[in-house]
């Protein structure tokens, strides 16, 4: 029997968000399976992470918490892989972000005292920015050069968690720990339970500001992909590079915009889990939301509007995942549910046709 | 410091890289570009691990490393080869597979403590040799003489044999060699799985010889990508990777070493271990591979030689392709 891959030629609008939660399903059927072999219980786990990702409004609150890097740092990978740049980056421009934020508090490059109006927006603007360098260098290099961006991101996100490291463990360190100082209270990004006093039910919800940020970047990344004329020439891009030459658009200077752009996002999500989150800088202060976001990107297929639902439910994940051993199991099904994605696309893009060997004719 | 001792362990260290990066080498001269070399070496690493952990047998934990770091691989081949799915996105996800289920598996593994380890060497003549002998020859592991033995196999085995042949024409023209009666398929899937075999190996070098262990992602730390930098930085070329591997297992190795010293000529070393500014020692190798990865680059472009023409892009028959 043979295996007959027929490219459709026109897909049926249905099929594509089928197939997505059809590989949704078998990802979570798959890691089952494996939890069940290496002597878990799946039902027990998944369960688990359903009660504990949204089994109240409480527990719902922290995965919206945990979603806000996945959007951001989501929309930061799916802007880049839109025009196939595989910016693998994420996670360094996030540290980067983190670092700026912080150095507005702690370098310090406002005064002590500074209201937060103008300590926040300073960091946004510090996060985002240390970002955007941090995601300029590989695109520069890309751009001028021709150097393969996958390998010099990943490299820049280990040279981003030392750097990191060498500012928390040495000129900013609080007594020897790897960690700064707590932030004074204008560095921090306000949360919902801060107006618990007007409205009670807000009483313990740890929502920041950030998830704002989140949600206004994707509607502004949806406007500028979908319906201007810059997104137009990087859809083209993506979709047909010789096609985007023929019709003189720069490919150079969109390899650097767009670089700088999404570098921009994943530094703006670093600043927002310092400021809204941690208040203060950290070792170790991403599970991994820069690798996650590659996965949130293609589950959105590359659509700003969907990668604010992926980041819920990746959100929950890795909320609801740290509990749950062995502590392997959440990274495990997000490669599992990408290797999923990734089959269902082949069902998106060809008719599968199953054949015996037919007598040559 | 001595230097000897130091680039002694620099070979074995650069041992690890050396059978990545040849390994992917295979695979992308055949035309499949395998992103996965990371997850691919976590999952040898642990396989042999715990084998040899839980039999005694670091041999039986070698030949498991290999199989289970091949046996991953065939799901890119799976998908790349007769799937056509993106050759850059299904690496991707075989690296998080590879270091999730790795992980899942080395649960409770760190705690192992000493097991089985693979046995050195002195290669009696040869580690007499003035300079080179004892670095090169003297207290190796056996693995480190598998990679001695692997570089001009490959090179041979690449460039002077029908075999080899048929891999290059498959990489830079599989319709050419469809229409020659090359299996482009079979072809693929077995230079991915040697891929595979060799990553396996590369992570099990780290467990069962280098650096004994298991510490979970820490146990290879990026290396796989190291290892696929590697590969632009040689030309597909197995003796210049071999040079690369070896430059970096010494980089790595000094680095290390560097750490454990008080004063180099009686100024306090700001490096030693515990310091803050040994994060920037850290840095090095991976600012390293960019460097080389730019150089390959430039060098390609500038002798119009480069990577395999195939490439990336699946093969179907009776489409036009390169």
């Amino acid at each position: 029997m043979t295996i007959r891959l027929e490219p459709r030629v026109d897909v049926p609008r249905w099929l594509s968000p089928l197939t997505t939660v059809a590989a949704i399903a078998l990802a979570l059927v798959l890691s089952g399976l494996i939890i069940a072999i290496v002597g878990g219980d799946p039902v027990r786990s998944y369960l688990h992470i359903l009660n504990a990702a949204f089994g109240s409004v409480g527990v719902l609150s922290d995965t919206l918490v945990k979603a806000t890097p996945l959007l951001l740092t989501g929309l930061s990978c799916a802007l880049a892989f839109r025009m196939r740049l595989w910016n693998i980056g994420a996670e360094g421009q996030f540290l980067l972000g983190a670092w700026g934020a912080s150095a507005v508090v702690l370098a310090p490059l406002l005064p002590q005292g500074t209201p937060g109006i103008v300590v926040i927006p300073a960091m946004m603007l510090a996060g985002a920015a240390a970002g955007a360098a941090w995601g300029l260098i590989p695109g520069i290099l890309r751009a001028i050069l021709g150097v393969n961006e996958i390998i010099t991101t990943l490299m820049l996100n280990y040279v981003a968690l030392f750097w990191v490291q060498f500012w928390v463990f040495g000129p900013w360190s609080e007594g020897g720990f790897q960690q700064t100082e707590k932030f004074p209270p204008e560095a921090w990004l306000p949360r919902l339970s801060d107006f618990a006093s007007s409205v009670p039910a807000f009483g313990g919800l740890t929502v920041h500001l950030g998830l704002l940020f989140g949600i206004v970047a994707a509607g502004i990344a949806w406007v500028a992909l979908e319906r201007s004329r810059w997104g137009y020439e990087i859809r083209l891009i993506g979709d047909s590079p010789a096609a985007a030459r023929y019709a003189g658009i720069d490919l150079k200077r969109n390899i650097i915009i767009v670089f700088a752009v999404s570098g921009a996002l994943a530094g703006l999500a670093g600043m927002s889990e310092v400021s809204g989150v941690v208040q203060r800088l950290q070792d170790r202060i991403s599970p991994g939301y820069g690798f996650t976001a590659i996965i949130i990107a293609y589950l959105a297929r590359f659509d700003p509007l969907k990668v604010i639902v992926a980041s819920v439910l990746f959100g929950a994940l890795i909320l609801a995942g740290r509990e749950i051993q062995p502590s392997g199991v959440p990274a495990m099904i997000q490669g599992v549910i990408l290797f999923s994605l990734i089959l269902a696309e082949v069902f998106v893009r060809y008719r599968v046709r199953f054949e015996r060997r037919a007598v040559a004719a | 410091m001595d230097f000897s001792l130091i680039l002694a362990a620099g070979i074995a260290t650069g041992t690890v890289l050396l059978f990545a990066a040849v390994g992917e080498i295979f695979a992308e001269r055949a035309g499949v570009l395998n992103l996965g070399v990371e997850g691919m070496m976590l999952i040898g690493a642990v396989a042999g691990f715990s084998t040899a952990v839980s039999t005694g047998n670091a041999w039986l934990g070698l030949v498991l490393a290999m199989l289970a770091g091949g046996l991953i691989s065939l799901l890119h081949a799976v998908m790349t080869i007769h799937f056509r799915a993106d050759q850059v996105v299904s690496g991707l996800a075989l690296t998080f597979l590879g270091s999730g289920l790795a992980r899942v598996l080395g649960e409770g593994l760190s705690n192992a403590g000493a097991t089985a380890l693979l046995p050195t060497l002195t290669i009696p003549i040869l580690s007499e040799i003035p300079v080179a002998g004892p670095i090169l020859f003297r207290n190796q592991s056996v693995l480190v003489y598998v990679g001695y033995l692997l570089v001009p196999i490959a090179w041979f085995w690449i460039n002077r044999t029908r075999p080899g042949l048929h891999l290059r024409a498959v990489g830079e023209s599989p319709a050419a060699a469809d229409a020659q009666g090359i299996g482009v398929y079979r072809l693929r899937y077995m230079y991915v799985l040697v891929g595979g075999l060799l990553a396996g190996l590369a992570g099990a070098t780290i467990t069962l010889a280098t650096s004994p262990g298991w510490f979970s992602e820490q146990t290879t730390n990026g290396r796989g990508w190291i290892a696929v930098g590697l590969v632009i930085f040689a030309q597909w070329s197995p003796i210049r990777a071999a040079i690369g591997a070896y430059l970096f297992g010494a980089i790595s190795r000094v680095i290390l070493d560097i750490q454990g010293v008080p004063a180099i000529l009686g100024v306090t070393n700001p490096f030693q271990a515990g310091r803050s500014a040994t994060f920037f020692l850290e840095m090095l190798p991976y600012l390293l591979v960019i460097l080389v990865v730019l150089l390959g680059s430039r060098e390609a472009a500038r002798r119009r030689i480069g990577a395999p023409a195939a490439l990336g892009t699946p093969y179907v028959r009776g489409e036009r392709g390169v």
